[in-house]
């Protein structure tokens, strides 16, 4: 449910970036999707094709780029992927804080004919 | 044979409705409106919460959208109490989104300056990733729903300005490791203050509601 209305916006953007450009086909679409985005690519992919139907994108491969999130800590600086049930940096035993790196979510790139 | 060509996007999915939240939060900052984006689990008090703070904030106009899946019980109670209230069903989705709230906003009369709580739908996920136009993030927990939760939902922790922890009337009844729970919770949030609560005894309410009146200037 929740990625029905996003894959909407992707398709829409996707659209939009192939229409500026003359296309008459959007081929492909990259996206990057941190793991702390709260959005499943594969959640996307189910609705994707179903939503294309019609628009520029119909028939376009979408390509998901996933990102790891970081935390870095902010005792000894290292970054690191947590554990579950701890934010304990592996070097140090502080408690890590959250960094953009795992929030992404965007459409890095299309491809069009 | 077509050409193919690589068009470079690097736009973020969410930037309409971000675009749609900072409209409908000059709104309300125009018309004096300070407004709460209120998040929870199903059953952690959000409504119990909203009326209690509604009480202790006397001379300040409430407002409240109530956001529900289905049904209209919590706008139906509020409105008993003389609370300008507008109802949001979503039928399904699992969050507000800014142009829900957009349109609530727009069908809403706010004849004075007050504060305007927005119950997002309960759901500890997803209504942490989407802004809907809020000055301020107040999320609720409870002590009943176990210390792990900001280890488990570290966004809707980490997005917080004011966390309240209600139920604290149960702690003795149960195992709730507050150090745990906080160690998280401090990880990811150095600054939202944690105000425990009772909407059972009105522990807590006081507090919370002067940090409210406090930053909508009031």
């Amino acid at each position: 449910m929740h990625e029905y209305s996003i894959t909407e916006s992707i398709i829409k953007i996707a659209e939009k970036h192939g229409r500026e450009a003359g296309a008459s086909r959007v081929e492909s679409i990259t996206l990057i999707v941190g793991d702390r985005s709260g959005f499943i690519g594969d959640s996307i992919r189910m609705y994707f094709d179903l939503i294309a139907e019609g628009t520029l994108c119909e028939g376009a491969e979408l390509i998901i780029r996933p990102v790891r999130s970081l935390l870095r800590c902010p005792a000894c600086g290292d970054t690191f992927h947590r554990r579950p049930l701890s934010f304990v940096c592996p070097v140090c035993g502080a408690d890590g804080a959250p960094t953009e790196t795992g929030k992404e979510f965007h459409i890095e790139s299309i491809t069009v004919s | 044979m077509h050409d193919i060509r690589k068009i470079n996007v690097m736009e973020n999915i969410h930037d309409e409705n971000d675009h749609i939240a900072s409209h409908v939060r000059e709104d309300l900052t125009e018309k004096g409106i300070f407004a709460i984006n209120v998040m929870g689990a199903p059953g952690i008090g959000k409504t119990s919460a909203i009326k209690g703070l509604i009480e202790k904030l006397r001379g300040i106009t409430p407002y409240v959208i109530e956001g529900d899946i289905e049904s209209d019980i919590d706008a139906r109670a509020l409105r008993a109490l003389g609370v300008k209230t507008f109802q949001i069903n979503t039928f399904g989705a699992c969050h507000l989104d800014a142009p829900l709230v957009h349109n609530a906003v727009g069908n809403m009369e706010f004849d004075e300056k007050g504060v305007l709580f927005i119950e997002n739908i309960g759901n500890l996920v997803c209504p942490a990733e989407f802004s809907i136009g809020e000055h301020a993030l107040m999320l609720i927990c409870s002590v009943t729903e176990g210390s792990d939760k900001p280890y488990k939902y570290p966004l809707a922790f980490e997005k917080a300005d004011l966390i309240l922890l209600n139920k604290v009337d149960l702690a003795p009844h149960l195992d709730f490791d507050e150090a745990f729970f906080m160690k998280g919770l401090r990880a990811l949030n150095k600054d939202a203050p944690v105000i425990k609560l009772s909407a059972k005894t009105g522990e807590g309410f006081d507090e919370a509601a002067a940090w409210i009146a406090a930053r909508a200037g009031r």
